[in-house]
């Protein structure tokens, strides 16, 4: 309607409002470490800040795979669950079958870690694709899907550990998650390492622009040729196979699969993909967003901890953060409109 | 003539025979655009008033400014004789003005008599009575012959009774003037006669209505008087007793469109590249208010521009997305290139080389929020892509060539579409179908939204495709637009064909009349 502000807008080519919002996480993520620095020095410990890192890795591969289903505005609500149910069954694999499971001896038996992996990759693949099925041919929202996903993928978790948790593994197992490579953790390595194939993937492929186009406008990119369902559906899967990966690296890191393991890991994930400025209306954000909101997360949580906060203290000042950056979310929207 | 004193005797009290609403000198500016200006609307006490205009000249924004939408820049408005000013629509319902609108306001999954009295429930502070709910809204209900319970969800209602449920609530809230919006557009002729039945009877209450509508065959049969707007200017009013539709017509079109446009032969076609025969699509419950379709033939010749005219919910959106996969249909046959073909989707249709800009560009056609790189290669990823990589130096080359081409204004690739004004971000849309090289084209509504300028490059864009071979297919509401591009044009009406011409023995009035015959006088024009 307002042709003329239009015009003004496209020659200045300039919004600094546009750019705040752009770099709002990072700049949130330095301000908060120099507080936590400057209140409690230990807190800049290479060690410390390692540790930030390793603790950050898990939430944070899950939330790589989060940024896609939340580019074409979806949700994912049963990664923790997910993530039981594969980390149990990676464990049962390296224990060499449901028999060995509770067996408590060092080495020896079992299927080795490289099986034990991809059997973790393969119960996320199968789940996110179940999922994405219901969603895509059932036609049933995702918030619903894996709401239910979140409830059923738990109850499998608790049938298949009868229990206890299944804990003991191979040395060449348990690298994966306590091992170094110099002085950086193994976890932190996947971790960045999959942030950087997401990224380049959503960067630079034409399945990344696909991913974009349906969260941007479903029914333009229907008209424009492209295969929405197919691309829906490939979102849960890639979140599934996070969240199989994830599990393995868990799994590894506690030297332990439980059915417990993961609850409430969806909050954590889909806080660190929504402060790290991707919409939950699809269509807009990054991978590398994403990693700052993980580590801002992590960085808060372990600050909080430096200074004797309450973990219940901690939950609320997660709440209420994920709403705020929601609320910066909407208002940056509705600032775009007018522009 | 014959209507007036009547009109007048059986005036409401208050008005003392004078108008019940006198807008007088009323402008309205949007930034670029003169929407109205100096427009005058005189409406009688017990009177329905027709008022009249092409797509464009204004009918709408008065009607937001007396229903309180907009505000006017300059005018005044008289209600019963007192000068009166609407800052929202709820001020005008008090002052007794209710508008519906074509897209109608009901909850669809409450109940009618929810719906009527939204917001207004009968009852103490606290809860709603629901047994008074009931009695009042059948005692409206019986009064307009709606014939449903009052708590029929509004959802499980034909169009036609929606519309009833929408004036039921007018009623509801005592009001005197009634604005009704195209309210026969998306009704068949049954509905219609018993809407033309209904509003005879409101006005023996002693209701006044403004009536908007395009079939002018309703204007005869209904109204009592007429206005006339013509590109935001107030043209003429009068007894509707006392003119006649080609008088009509003539005020509502007004120009010399030849002049504008130029004359231009009809070139040389080749094979016929696209053709549907029988083309059906039914309601179904699972979309009881689409729009049907019957029977719908036409085909397109390779080099030639197939213009598709017809009202509002005619028909044309929907045959061509129905040709384009988009959506399904029940029964009929599509060739391309004399090969029968059924797409199931859009990428089907693609695939054998047909185009589709669709109607709406930002909820059908943008992804406003995305690079411009991204929405002008979507479709065409392929030709700019190594495997499986986007391969930027090939998008840049071919958003180059479109750039010019076209001569969009943009900063960069990367800019958000959104960014862009109306006019460059319909030639990013068409950009992103040409850039697929197509072999039929189909646009519908090509420059709907864009200024003066860009509408006479995107005209003659078009040309320039149907003479490089281009079999193109155009829909537009605005008649000047059918003539200036077109080398035939097909006609439509409550989802049929009504006719077909050459654009060379076409006028905006011939066409006016085709689009909104009757059916009986529909079959003689396509037979002839």
């Amino acid at each position: 309607m307002s042709e003329a502000r239009l015009e003004a807008a496209e020659d200045r080519g300039v919004d600094v409002f546009g750019f705040v919002a752009r770099f709002a996480p990072t700049l949130f993520l330095i301000v908060l470490m120099v507080l936590f620095a400057i209140i409690e020095p230990r807190f800049l410990s290479s060690i410390n800040l390692f540790n930030v890192m390793r603790q950050v890795s898990i939430t944070g591969l899950l939330a790589v795979g989060m940024t896609f289903v939340i580019l074409t505005a979806g949700i994912d609500l049963s990664v923790g669950s997910l993530l039981a149910f594969a980390g149990l069954v990676a464990a049962v694999v390296a224990k060499g079958g449901l028999d060995n499971r509770f067996t408590v001896s060092e080495g020896g038996v079992g299927y080795g870690w490289g099986l034990a992996a991809l059997a973790a990759a393969a119960v996320g693949l199968a789940g996110g694709y179940l999922q994405g099925l219901a969603i895509t041919r059932l036609k049933v929202p995702p918030f619903v899907v894996t709401l239910g996903g979140m409830s059923a993928f738990r109850g499998a978790a608790l049938l298949f550990a009868a229990g206890g948790p299944v804990s003991g593994f191979q040395s060449s197992f348990t690298w994966w998650g306590q091992g170094k490579i110099g002085p950086v953790p193994v976890p932190v390595i996947i971790f960045l390492l999959a942030a950087l194939i997401a990224h380049i993937v959503l960067r630079y492929t034409r399945y990344g622009r696909q991913v974009y186009a349906v969260g941007g406008n479903p029914e333009a990119a229907r008209l424009s040729g492209l295969n929405v369902n197919r691309i829906i559906m490939s979102v849960y899967v890639i979140m599934g196979f996070f969240a199989g990966l994830g599990s393995f690296v868990l799994a590894a890191r506690l030297n332990s699969a439980e059915a417990v393991a993961g609850t409430g890991y969806e909050l954590t994930v889909i806080a660190s993909v929504v402060i790290g400025g991707t919409s939950l209306f699809g269509g807009a954000g990054t991978i590398f967003g994403t990693v700052i909101g993980s580590i801002l997360i992590g960085v808060l949580l372990n600050g909080l901890v430096l200074m004797n906060v309450s973990s219940y203290i901690q939950q609320i000042v997660i709440g209420v953060i994920i709403v705020l950056a929601v609320a910066f979310d909407t208002f940056a929207k509705s600032r775009r409109r007018k522009v | 003539m014959a209507n007036a004193p009547a009109a007048l005797s059986s005036a409401p009290e208050k008005s003392n025979g004078g108008p019940i609403l006198k807008m007088t000198g009323v402008s309205k500016r949007f930034p670029g655009v003169r929407a109205l200006e100096n427009v005058h609307l005189e409406v009688g006490p017990s009177e329905i008033h027709a008022l009249l205009g092409e797509n464009g000249a204004g009918k709408s924004t008065l009607l937001k400014i007396l229903s309180g939408a907009h505000s006017a820049d300059a005018g005044e408005i008289e209600l019963f004789g007192e000068p009166v000013a609407f800052a929202t629509p709820h001020d005008a319902q008090r002052a007794g003005i209710v508008t519906i609108y074509q897209e109608f306001t009901l909850a669809p999954d409450m109940t009618i008599a929810e719906n009527v009295f939204i917001g207004r429930e009968p009852g103490s502070k606290l809860f709603v009575s629901w047994r008074r709910l009931a009695e009042e809204t059948k005692a409206i209900a019986n009064r307009i012959g709606l014939k449903r319970s009052p708590m029929t969800t509004v959802r499980d209602l034909s169009v036609a009774e929606q519309q009833l449920v929408e004036i039921a609530r007018a009623l509801s809230m005592q009001s005197r003037l009634i604005v009704m919006d195209e309210p026969t557009a998306a009704l068949s002729e049954a509905e219609v006669a018993n809407l033309v039945r209904i509003v005879r009877a409101l006005k023996a209450e002693g209701l006044s209505i403004i009536f908007v509508t395009h079939r002018l065959d309703e204007v005869f049969r209904l109204c009592d008087r007429y206005t006339v707007l013509r590109d935001g200017h107030y043209v003429a009013s009068g007894q509707v007793a006392e003119t006649n539709v080609e008088a009509i017509i003539r005020m509502m079109v007004g120009r010399d469109v030849g002049a504008l446009y130029g004359e231009r032969p009809i070139p040389e076609h080749g094979r016929v590249a696209l053709e549907v025969e029988g083309l059906t699509r039914r309601r179904n419950a699972r979309d009881p208010n689409a729009i049907e379709l019957v029977d719908v033939s036409l085909k397109v010749h390779q080099g030639e521009i197939l213009g598709l005219a017809g009202l509002v919910g005619a028909g044309r959106t929907e045959t061509v997305r129905a040709i384009f996969g988009a959506d399904p249909f029940d029964h009929g046959t599509i060739r391309v290139d004399g090969k029968e073909v059924r797409f199931l989707s859009p990428r089907d249709a693609m695939s054998h080389g047909i185009g589709l800009v669709p109607e709406d560009r930002k909820k059908q056609a943008l992804f406003l929020g995305l690079a411009i790189r991204t929405n002008m290669t979507i479709a065409v990823q392929e030709d700019v892509s190594r495997g499986w990589f986007i391969d930027e130096k090939r998008e840049d080359a071919l958003i180059n060539e479109f750039r010019k081409l076209l001569s969009i204004r943009m900063a960069s690739p990367d800019q958000a579409a959104g960014q862009l004004s109306g006019g460059n971000q319909q030639k990013i849309v068409l950009a992103r179908w040409l850039a697929l090289r197509p072999r039929i084209l189909i646009v519908d509504e090509p420059t709907r939204g864009i200024d003066i300028g860009s509408k006479v490059e995107v005209h003659n864009l078009l040309i320039d495709m149907a003479k490089q071979g281009i079999a193109v297919i155009v829909i537009s509401s605005e008649l000047p637009e059918i003539l200036a591009v077109s080398d035939r044009i097909v006609t439509m009406r409550e989802g049929r064909v009504t006719g077909e011409i050459a654009r060379t023995e076409a006028t905006q009035e011939i066409l006016m009349a085709m689009m909104t015959a009757h059916e009986n006088s529909a079959a003689s024009s396509a037979a002839a």
